[in-house]
């Protein structure tokens, strides 16, 4: 327990962060990359084509997962925020502020792969379900954690506020989900019944779990990497981060 | 009026160890502020080292990133702003302040600040007819019915004629002839005796 | 129950006293429908299915408008740091502060919905579930606008921030509260989304006013 509490401590100052991160990144870099890579070829050359999508169904591999981790990404805000509120972190704060742009950015990925999926396969580019439109959602949830950021005139004072912000917009995803889905149900077009997604066999399955992990660990040493840059630049008075700089 | 529940040589507030950076500059490091009963401690130093975010600090309007204060239960604080709402008049917006503290103020106390701070013929007036001297004094009554034991003062003197300026000074008096205690940011002589000045430098 | 009567009483005739300022929601409800009548043609087809959406977004944008402006004035002229010192406990003024801004702007579209929905040409029989849902609905919109204020308290008017904050929360609110007419449009009961807007409303009252006083302080140390 002893061991534990001091590393939740020590991870707290900017200072011991910045330098035990830094074999981190490049390792994450690296396993993230392979994966994406093996996923990838596996997915886009190797694996078979749909019975009946084609080879269009192949913007899977990259959709499924930049949708899945943009959610987990906003959660992870979210928990960082509650970190901040309760224990006044900053490395929380840095972290909500690193993550959100990626967040946002993985979003898109999935809107637009979702778009491109969309238009072959069933003819329109947008569908207002419950699973795209949380996505978008999601989007905006993203832009407000980085516009409210943006628009406080001291950032380095924001924490709090980007903080409840996380934490409210976190409750809302399971109603707004929930509401949409209902009207859905509401409004279904009869013409267009989505299809389920094509059920997976073993031969799609393995290159999107390498996909999914191989995205998780890349976009973990992104944010990584955005953390440190945040880190230098919040303590550029401070001795350390100048001793960095005449180092280079 | 007295306060039984003020002792003599009692801190009526203990800070120690402030620090704060706002906006990359630091503003003050390992800072102690004690005040005592009977105490007025001013702030010294120029525009911009950090008096007005000091006091909010102790106030608690502003979060330190570091130290400890220990605050009364209650205390009054009086910044740059008036605090009036300027569709209201003085008196409505003393009764709304004595409201906010659950205090049963009577119509007479608060009839009997306004009057105080000179304001009687305004006293239904809405503020925004006011003159800032007198928006200045309407925020002076919030002292004349206050039974706050610490005064927290941002620059009290700005915008007030020598009436009003003579009349601070007998509420500071008699605030701590009864055992409260103030800290005054200021940078005019306020002309007190035996007061403590810390200086803050930019 | 004092700080909550003492808010509500002060911040309700401040509303009253700014008359012309108070009467802008209502002007701006019925001139943003009657854009909306403008932009879809009068014809008999396309007015009345959208009618009930229609007025659930413009009460929506009355909402958000209307809020922007919650704690500014109060928070330029000092009397919010007085809140944020004395009100104990900070809830129960925060709630008072909103019922009396609900009072100005969301109930007066509620009581003027009948009148709307005809103006609109929206089919009579949700005229009724209209207001329900108005009634139910716009407090909670004042609730989530409340938050989204309280964070963007002080930092200048316009571009729009808070109703980027805004809207996404505003989701839900607005999909149970034209759904529940399009429900009755179809044959069918509204029960489920009333119930829903219920729900949102009760969850609201109890967890906003503690968001919003939480991002009051954090406001201050902008």
């Amino acid at each position: 327990m002893g061991l534990i509490k001091d590393a939740f401590h020590r991870m707290g100052s900017p200072r011991f962060f910045y330098h035990g991160s830094s074999l981190w990144v490049r390792g994450l870099y690296v396993g993230g990359g392979l994966g994406l890579l093996v996923g990838s070829f596996w997915g886009l050359v190797l694996a078979p084509p749909d019975k009946y999508q084609g080879h269009s169904f192949r913007i899977m591999y990259m959709h499924v997962p930049s949708a899945h981790l943009a959610e987990m990404v906003y959660f992870a805000c979210a928990v960082a925020g509650f970190v901040y509120l309760v224990w006044r972190m900053k490395m929380a704060d840095v972290f909500i502020t690193a993550a959100a742009p990626v967040g946002a950015i993985l979003t898109m990925l999935a809107l637009a792969s979702g778009i491109l999926w969309g238009m072959p396969t069933w003819g329109t580019g947008w569908v207002w379900d419950m699973r795209t439109t949380s996505v978008l959602v999601l989007l905006f949830l993203f832009f407000g954690l980085m516009a409210l950021r943006q628009a406080i005139p001291r950032p380095d004072r924001a924490a709090y506020s980007v903080s409840i912000l996380a934490l409210v917009g976190v409750i809302n995803i399971p109603i707004i989900k929930y509401s949409v889905d209902w009207f859905a149900t509401l409004h279904q077009p009869a013409s267009i019944t989505l299809a389920s997604e094509p059920t997976i066999e073993t031969s799609m399955l393995w290159p999107l779990l390498l996909n999914a992990i191989g995205l998780y660990v890349f976009i973990a040493g992104v944010i990584l990497a955005a953390m440190r840059l945040e880190v230098l630049k919040r303590e550029h008075a401070t001795e350390w981060v100048r001793a960095i700089s005449k180092s280079r | 009026m007295h306060r039984a529940d003020v002792l003599l040589n009692q801190p009526l507030i203990e800070a120690s160890d402030l620090s704060c950076t706002v906006a990359g500059q630091l503003l003050f490091d390992r800072l102690d502020v004690t005040v005592l009963s009977g105490d007025v401690l001013e702030l010294w130093g120029p525009n911009g080292s950090g008096k007005s975010t000091l006091l909010r600090c102790l106030a608690g309007l502003f979060s330190v990133d570091a130290g400890v204060i220990k605050r009364p239960e209650h205390l009054l604080y009086l910044g740059h702003r008036s605090g009036l709402n300027e569709s209201l008049s003085p008196l409505e917006n003393l009764r709304w302040y004595t409201g906010l503290r659950e205090k049963n103020t009577s119509s007479e106390a608060l009839s009997t600040a306004i009057r105080r701070v000179g304001l009687e013929s305004y006293k239904d007036a809405p503020c925004r007819t006011l003159s800032a001297g007198q928006v200045r004094r309407a925020s002076l009554a919030r002292l004349c019915i206050s039974d706050s034991p610490l005064w927290l003062l941002d620059e009290p003197m700005t915008s007030l004629d020598d009436d009003a300026a003579a009349l601070l000074r007998t509420l500071i008096v008699e605030h701590r002839s009864m055992g409260g205690g103030s800290i005054c940011a200021t940078h005019v002589d306020l002309g007190f005796p035996e007061t403590r000045v810390l200086e803050l430098d930019a | 129950m004092g700080n909550f009567g003492v808010q509500f009483r002060r911040d309700l005739l401040i509303a009253i006293r700014g008359r012309t300022e108070t009467a802008n929601p209502v002007a701006f409800f019925v001139l943003a429908l009657s854009l909306f009548v403008f932009a879809v043609g009068t014809d008999s087809e396309t007015l009345p299915r959208v009618a009930p959406g229609v007025v659930w977004v413009v009460a929506l944008f009355v909402a958000m408008l209307s809020t922007e402006n919650l704690f500014h004035r109060d928070y330029d002229d000092g009397s919010l740091e007085l809140m944020l010192l004395h009100n104990r406990p900070l809830f129960l003024g925060v709630l008072g502060k909103l019922l009396a801004h609900w009072c100005v702007s969301g109930l007066p579209v509620a009581i003027l919905s009948p009148l709307a929905a005809v103006f609109i040409n929206a089919p009579p029989e949700i005229i009724v579930t209209l207001v329900g849902t108005l009634l139910l609905g716009t407090p909670v919109l004042t609730l989530i606008g409340g938050i989204g204020a309280a964070l963007t308290a002080g930092l200048g008017r316009g571009g729009l921030l808070l109703a980027v904050l805004v809207m996404p929360l505003y989701i839900p609110v607005l999909i149970f509260g034209s759904g529940a007419c399009y429900r009755i449009l179809d044959g069918a009961v509204a029960t489920g989304p009333m119930l829903w807007l219920t729900a949102l409303l009760a969850g609201s009252i109890t967890l906003a006013p503690f968001a919003i006083g939480a991002a009051l302080k954090g406001s201050q140390e902008y």
